[in-house]
């Protein structure tokens, strides 16, 4: 079993903002992330799949394969957007780093081939923090 | 020793995350899109800038210091941080009104707002790094 990882990249606005609360109470549990003109982030996603090498090519995946598909299904529905406006998929969700990295999986693990599994994504929202899901 | 060249640099590190749009208002929304394509997305998108500060000059005799870095530091957080972090650069800050916030607007404004800070026999240069790949500095 070997595991392959992909990192792709884009770059979007958001906000953390709770419709259910008032302002007041946004801004105390989310204080300058909940700023109403939105603020942005350089994401950095790391896309994880896991399986044995075929024999024929040597390849857990062809990478530029997971690459197309990663674009495909996710960075070209989120780079230069803005989150919680222009993204079907987190319509209705709270647009933190957790949220969207589940959001993302469901995105894409229905296209990852039979031969290999999604085992893992990671989501750098800066270089100081990022989020890990395994899909469980 | 011979001292005909006691300059040295001094780099500060610090960064912000932001929302922009790169727009012409003289344009229409086709113009806009065919020369800025995605960056000029009505609904923003963003970036966490990095910005190096650079200062240069001698090292004071008493202090052995080009500039205090904490004083470095606190010029930059109040002048730069605390006016663009989690902003929207295009509707929460005076800078782009009237002008479009590329990497190379941002980066003479934010010189010009530390310029106006910082002792005028320390030369300044910065460079800001809008995204790992895309960075300019200022002045050249």
């Amino acid at each position: 079993m070997v595991y392959l990882t992909r990192i792709e990249h884009f770059n979007a606005a958001h906000r953390l903002y709770n419709p259910g609360w008032s302002n007041e109470q946004n801004d105390d549990v989310f204080g300058k992330c909940a700023n109403e003109n939105w603020h942005g982030h350089n994401y950095e996603l790391y896309v994880t799949v896991k399986g044995d090498p075929d024999p024929d090519t040597g390849f857990v995946m062809d990478a530029k394969k997971l690459s197309g598909l990663i674009r495909d299904h996710v960075t070209e529905k989120l780079d230069h957007r803005n989150l919680n406006i222009d993204v079907d998929f987190m319509a209705g969700k709270l647009c933190s780093t957790e949220n969207l990295v589940v959001a993302i999986w469901q995105q894409l693990e229905p296209h990852i081939p039979a031969s290999v599994k999604l085992h893992c994504l990671k989501l750098y929202e800066t270089p100081r923090i990022f989020v890990e899901y395994y899909g469980n | 020793m011979n001292v005909s060249n006691n300059k040295v640099a001094v780099y500060r590190k610090e960064h912000f995350n932001a929302a922009h749009r790169i727009f012409n208002p003289a344009w229409d929304d086709e113009k806009n899109f065919e020369v800025f394509g995605k960056c000029s997305n009505p609904n923003y998108h963003g970036h966490n800038y990095e910005m190096v500060v650079r200062v240069i000059g001698e090292p004071d005799p008493e202090t052995g210091y080009v500039m205090d870095m904490k004083v470095l530091s606190r010029i930059t957080k109040e002048q730069i941080l605390e006016k663009f972090d989690h902003k929207n650069l295009n509707l929460d800050t005076v800078y782009f009104r009237n002008l479009n916030p590329t990497a190379e607007n941002i980066v003479k404004v934010i010189y010009g707002l530390l310029r106006e800070n910082i002792d005028p026999k320390l030369e300044l240069q910065v460079r800001l790094y809008e995204t790992e790949r895309n960075f300019v500095e200022y002045p050249v």
